[in-house]
């Protein structure tokens, strides 16, 4: 192992942990605003890349791909709060979990049918291709950095926008008290609205932005939806800045783990061996991260003690 | 009234359907969810083999198993004790067939498997009744263990995900490979991001990279894998780089090296015969998925020709004759009903707009399994 192979996976658990914001930024406003548990965040993120995948594929450019992943995840978004989730938000949480798995399955098997059954093609935009040459002698892939890029500059956006503008200043109150806040007249079913058309569209973003290095098949946002509940439990519920520094730190747990744990156990093990358990163990490590945030602040890094 | 009389209507009808089939079908397998383009190409050229037979004797039921053990095994008590199947087939995954076969061939029902052949179902677990058409899972891994020795790859760094069949197909590598190994690694299933790994290949100073991803998995790190400026060789089944998902990679698979029992540029009668009537009747190129229901569907029928299936024995030893044109050209069943063949190296290439594969080379000569010999029949 060397320094330069070591920054290089602090560089990929980095883009992991952007990515993982974009899609737990969404899902913690929405649970914080609305205390609305949707398990559908997943299939915005497939809507995201099919749409851009198909709008790339048509056109032959990645930026309008770009623009439709957001247009039609944000669509969803809105299209799915104002017939089916605005009648959730009095329900306990069972009966959000029962309907929004239901719309997982609704949005898998339309996406199949109008997409069909094998997996679609998008591709990394010609001027990004291929690595970087940074400091040190360091190759890096000039998309993944692209999206570290991207990823961080959508954070300090929503930062802003929560912190400095009017809608955010709504968000924020929504999220402390909903009644109040209709009490002195603002819509607050427009406000349900938007916040959730703006966590879809976030969603579809890092859908789109993953979809040009990876597959971008049916069911490709569930997994990424369950690491987006341990960012988010981990963060605290609604907190943005929570949601940021948890997914960094998932992030870079991940990527350093599945890397770090199979050489820790081959010091001195069998190398095989160290390598199952290893990996075994890589992949419990987030979750063990999230017991340990749990044991020590209930209510997760930056959340509101209750 | 009238109802009852319509539902006795109905039931005349369905027993009048029933007494015409002589062999009833029943085809598990996964036509939803993440994983379906395999099951639709199995099912696809399965029902093209039995429309070009032009029999009307015999009937296929359908159903969707969702990639779901528990799905599969209540399809299959269904089939055979309410719809009283004769053969089933269908199943793409190994932890399903594991699920569904033993109990089913114990229920005097004959499997006929389509694409998982784990090992577990050719050594010692084998059974009369069960016959696989597609491979033994490890044998397109031993036959890209082979290649590599015949390319001259020396130093292989190796992975898969952590599950029993990516277990297998390292296993299976290692069997014929005989070079060193830069690095083996086991990485989670369903993993879409492989930066870490990529990263691991690049500082190993391995001379080639071997790997077992099926489906969304390879897409993922083929692309990523070209992305990344590593230039080292690429070597691995035929999964990765079936026709339903070369599209989905793109450029990025062209010129990898992958190994196969069948290819669509195999040159034989039934073979050409069957390329050219599936693209006429689905409007897309057939997989080796799709060769491999094409080939148990024809395997079926040629065992109907010869046997009554209500004869066990009799039909049971039609099957194991093979006699029907396969799309591999020389195909025979070994002592514990899997496949003999030949396994070729093919190589990604590009025919106009499609990507498809060619062959380069015989990776492997009439080759059978390693466990075929702890299977007592």
């Amino acid at each position: 192992m060397n320094a330069v192979l070591l920054i290089e996976q602090v560089l990929n658990g980095l883009q992991l942990g952007v990515m993982l914001f974009l899609m737990s930024a969404g899902l913690t406003l929405i649970f914080g605003v609305m205390g609305l548990i949707n398990l559908a965040h997943g299939s915005l993120y497939m809507i995201g890349a099919f749409a851009a995948a198909a709008v790339a594929g048509a056109t032959g450019s990645f930026v309008l791909g770009l623009g439709a992943a957001l247009a039609a995840a944000a669509a969803a978004g809105a299209l799915v709060e104002v017939t089916v989730i605005r009648r959730l938000y009095d329900r306990d949480h069972l009966d959000q979990v029962l309907a929004t798995f239901a719309l997982i399955l609704i949005f898998s098997e339309g996406t199949r049918w109008l997409f069909g059954s094998f997996p679609l093609f998008l591709d990394i935009p010609d001027a990004l291709r291929g690595p970087a040459s940074l400091p040190l002698g360091i190759e890096y892939p000039r998309y993944r950095l692209t999206i570290i890029l991207a990823g961080l500059a959508v954070a300090a956006g929503l930062f802003l926008l929560i912190a400095k503008t009017r809608i955010g200043i709504r968000i924020r109150a929504g999220e402390a008290d909903r009644e109040m806040i209709a009490a002195l007249g603002v819509d607050i079913s427009k406000l349900y609205t938007l916040v959730f058309a703006l966590g879809a569209a976030l969603a579809g973003l890092a859908g789109a932005l993953v979809g040009a290095i990876q597959s971008v098949q049916v069911g490709m946002g569930e997994p990424v939806l369950i690491l987006a509940f341990v960012v988010i439990v981990i963060g605290g519920i609604g907190s943005i800045r929570g949601a940021f520094v948890a997914s960094i730190l998932v992030g870079l747990t991940d990527t350093l783990g599945r890397f770090l744990l199979p050489i820790a156990f081959g010091t001195f093990m069998d190398p095989s061996q160290a390598n199952l358990i290893g990996t075994a163990l890589a992949s419990m490590a987030i979750y063990i991260l999230m017991a340990a945030v749990l044991v020590f602040r209930p209510t997760g890094l930056f959340g509101a003690a209750t | 009234m009238t109802l009852k009389a319509l539902a006795l209507g109905a039931g005349i009808a369905a027993l009048a359907t029933a007494a015409a089939a002589d062999v009833k079908v029943g085809m598990i397998t996964t036509l939803s969810g993440g994983g379906a383009g395999l099951g639709i190409d199995v099912r696809d050229g399965f029902m093209l083999a039995v429309k070009q037979s032009g029999r009307d004797d015999i009937e296929v039921l359908i159903e969707d198993d969702q990639r779901k053990p528990d799905v599969a095994v209540q399809l299959a008590d269904k089939m055979i004790q309410a719809e009283d199947v004769d053969v089933l087939t269908g199943i793409i995954w190994s932890n399903l067939a594991m699920a569904v076969v033993p109990s089913a061939v114990n229920q005097d029902v004959f499997y006929l498997s389509p694409n998982a052949g784990p090992s577990a179902l050719a050594g010692q677990g084998c059974h009369q009744n069960y016959f696989n058409v597609a491979w033994q899972n490890d044998n397109l891994h031993e036959a890209a263990g082979a290649y590599a020795n015949d390319a001259g790859l020396a130093n292989s760094f190796i992975l898969a995900p952590n599950y029993p069949a990516g277990q297998d197909a390292l296993t299976g590598y290692k069997r014929f490979y005989e070079g060193a190994l830069a690095g083996e690694i086991y990485t989670q299933l369903g993993q879409t991001d492989y930066a870490s790994e990529i990263a691991q290949i690049r500082a190993s100073g391995a001379d080639s990279v071997f790997f077992f991803l099926p489906g969304g998995m390879g897409i993922s790190f083929l692309k990523q894998y070209a992305d990344s400026g590593v230039d080292l060789p690429v070597v691995g089944p035929a999964f990765s780089f079936d026709q339903g998902i070369l599209q989905a990679v793109g450029a990025a698979a062209l010129g990898v090296k992958n190994t196969s029992q069948w290819s669509k540029d195999l040159d034989n009668a039934a073979n050409t015969a069957f390329v050219a009537s599936f693209q006429e009747e689905y409007g897309r190129l057939p997989s080796l998925y799709a060769s491999q229901g094409f080939d148990t569907a024809n395997l079926l029928i040629s065992a109907m020709d010869k046997a009554d299936v209500s004869d066990m024995d009799a039909f049971r030893a039609a099957l194991l004759e093979a006699d029907f044109a396969s799309t591999r050209g020389d195909f025979a069943f070994g002592p514990n009903h899997h496949p003999v063949q030949d396994i070729y190296v093919r190589e990604v290439i590009r025919e106009g707009d499609v990507f498809t594969n060619k062959i380069i080379g015989t990776a492997l000569t009439d080759h059978a399994d390693a466990y075929a010999a702890d299977c007592k029949m």
